[in-house]
């Protein structure tokens, strides 16, 4: 908005209402864009997180609809029948499902907004590469850290070592996982940095202690305010994993 | 092969494979001239593909100019989006974003029900158990045929006119299919029930792009254990 400076009076004040009109237009322009584009989500997902960061990236407005998973919406029910699961994309009426999948389609319809995906094919099957294996590997590991005991639990203890040592290799001494952008397979992965806590203390081990430049990495995404206004404070991831440990009967 | 382009293009892996096969008819699509190198899966695993795949240590790897690409959903895309241009290679995800969406929506929808069905399937021997897993096949089979309206929008594949990401990521899984229809003596993709599946199916083995890399059901059959013979009495 152009700063007004000393004017005659007449012309500041045509200037107002220009400017009252145009923020005006702007409000509207942004709520039907935000209509257009809904997503489905619950707030501690980190899989929902990818989406709003990526939205967040990219400057979208968008509506957020918080699901009850234990009473999902008709809405929810209607735009993902095979999984009935959030996060969901709902753009123009269309349901997008399955959130890298979402991601990467925020990424092609935005184009205009930063690239989250690498322009080079090399790279961008590098970026898919890694943000397949956080899919494959961190959420399913971090269940078996909180939810068995004894045998099992050392298991996964030891395998989620292995993960974020494999992890910490692949970042090095970059910046992001991308280079010096922050891309694809950062937000892949950082939704999970406010669940570190969570994994380290039912765990019984210490992510920064074995994976260092992991934790750096994360605390470096938590400057972008996509991040730090997506992810919650991991204290409450904490409580939510005990609520659910309470729930299942889990000591 | 007219327009064929020459480049250093090696497949790690095994013609067997419905993974591999999913790379191979890719670089078919593009024209890309590549050479399929068999590794040795069993322990201890070949040095080459522990070198080239350190995280998984399993088949298709892709190695192009030496740079090495994992995981069949991510070589197929690299394919797509690396060979963009020239012979008349079409693309092989969609144009618009939301068809790609679909694609891959389903491609993964796949990749984390079928494979894991078919391997079970595989050694099981318990009749009720095989039918059951059966049941669970065409489960997946019935959303795929209701989903073959919506991404094929009438044409003949799920990518409309020609093959595409989601007709390869499904196709590939057809010898295994057959196998455990002959061997296990089970419908899976059953004309009656899925008629536009199976006419799809047919039209895809055929096309020129796909021809020979999927093998046949006999071959297969070699690795379930189960002689070689034509289909018998109708499946349970």
């Amino acid at each position: 908005m152009p700063q007004t400076a000393s004017l005659h009076l007449t012309n500041r004040l045509h200037i107002h209402i220009v400017l009252e009109s145009e923020s005006e237009r702007e409000r509207e322009r942004g709520a039907r864009m935000a209509e257009a584009v809904v997503l489905l989500d619950v707030w501690v997902s980190p899989f929902g997180q990818r989406c709003r960061i990526a939205l967040a990236e990219k400057g979208v407005a968008y509506e957020y609809k918080e699901e009850d998973l234990a009473n999902k919406s008709p809405l929810l029910l209607q735009a993902n029948p095979v999984h009935k699961k959030i996060p969901v994309l709902i753009h123009d009426g269309k349901p997008v499902c399955e959130s890298l999948v979402i991601v990467q389609y925020i990424d092609e319809v935005w184009s205009d907004g930063a690239p989250i995906l690498p322009a080079d094919p090399y790279a961008r099957a590098q970026a898919r590469f890694w943000g397949d294996f956080v899919d494959k590997k961190i959420y399913d590991c971090g269940i078996r850290l909180w939810k068995l005991k004894g045998e099992a639990h050392q298991e996964a203890k030891k395998e989620f070592i292995e993960i974020l040592k494999v992890l910490e290799a692949e970042l090095g001494d970059r910046k992001y996982f991308g280079g010096d952008a922050f891309g694809y397979v950062d937000i892949a992965l950082v939704p999970f940095f406010a669940w570190f806590y969570t994994y380290e203390t039912c765990g019984g081990f210490s992510v920064e202690a074995e994976a260092p430049k992991l934790v750096a990495w994360g605390k470096r995404c938590m400057e972008r305010e996509s991040v730090s206004q997506t992810l919650y404070d991991p204290l409450k991831v904490y409580e939510f994993v005990c609520s659910l440990k309470k729930k299942y009967g889990i000591e | 092969m007219a327009g064929a382009v020459a480049e250093d293009v090696k497949v790690l892996g095994v013609s067997l494979s419905p993974f591999v096969i999913r790379v191979l008819i890719a670089l078919r699509l593009k024209r890309v001239q590549y050479e399929l190198v068999e590794v040795r899966l069993a322990e201890p695993k070949s040095e080459t593909l522990v070198k080239s795949n350190p995280v998984y240590k399993k088949i298709p790897v892709l190695l192009h100019r030496g740079k090495p690409i994992c995981e069949s959903a991510v070589i197929v895309q690299y394919i797509d989006e690396e060979w963009t241009d020239g012979g008349g290679s079409s693309s092989i995800l969609p144009a618009a974003p939301f068809d790609r969406a679909i694609a891959r929506f389903w491609a993964v929808y796949i990749d984390d029900k079928l494979p894991a069905l078919i391997r079970a399937m595989r050694p099981e021997k318990e009749a009720a158990k095989v039918t059951e897993l059966a049941g669970q096949i065409r489960q997946v089979l019935g959303l795929l045929e209701e989903a073959f309206a919506v991404c094929g929008k009438g044409k003949g594949f799920f990518g409309g006119d020609a093959v595409g990401y989601l007709d390869i990521a499904l196709g590939s899984c057809l010898g295994w299919i057959v196998a455990l229809e002959k061997g296990k003596s089970v419908k899976l993709l059953d004309a009656e029930e899925f008629p536009q599946l199976a006419e799809w199916a047919d039209r895809f083995l055929a096309e020129e792009s796909v021809k020979g890399l999927v093998p046949d059901a006999d071959e297969y059959l070699k690795i379930l254990g189960v002689a070689a013979v034509g289909t018998s009495t109708t499946a349970a």
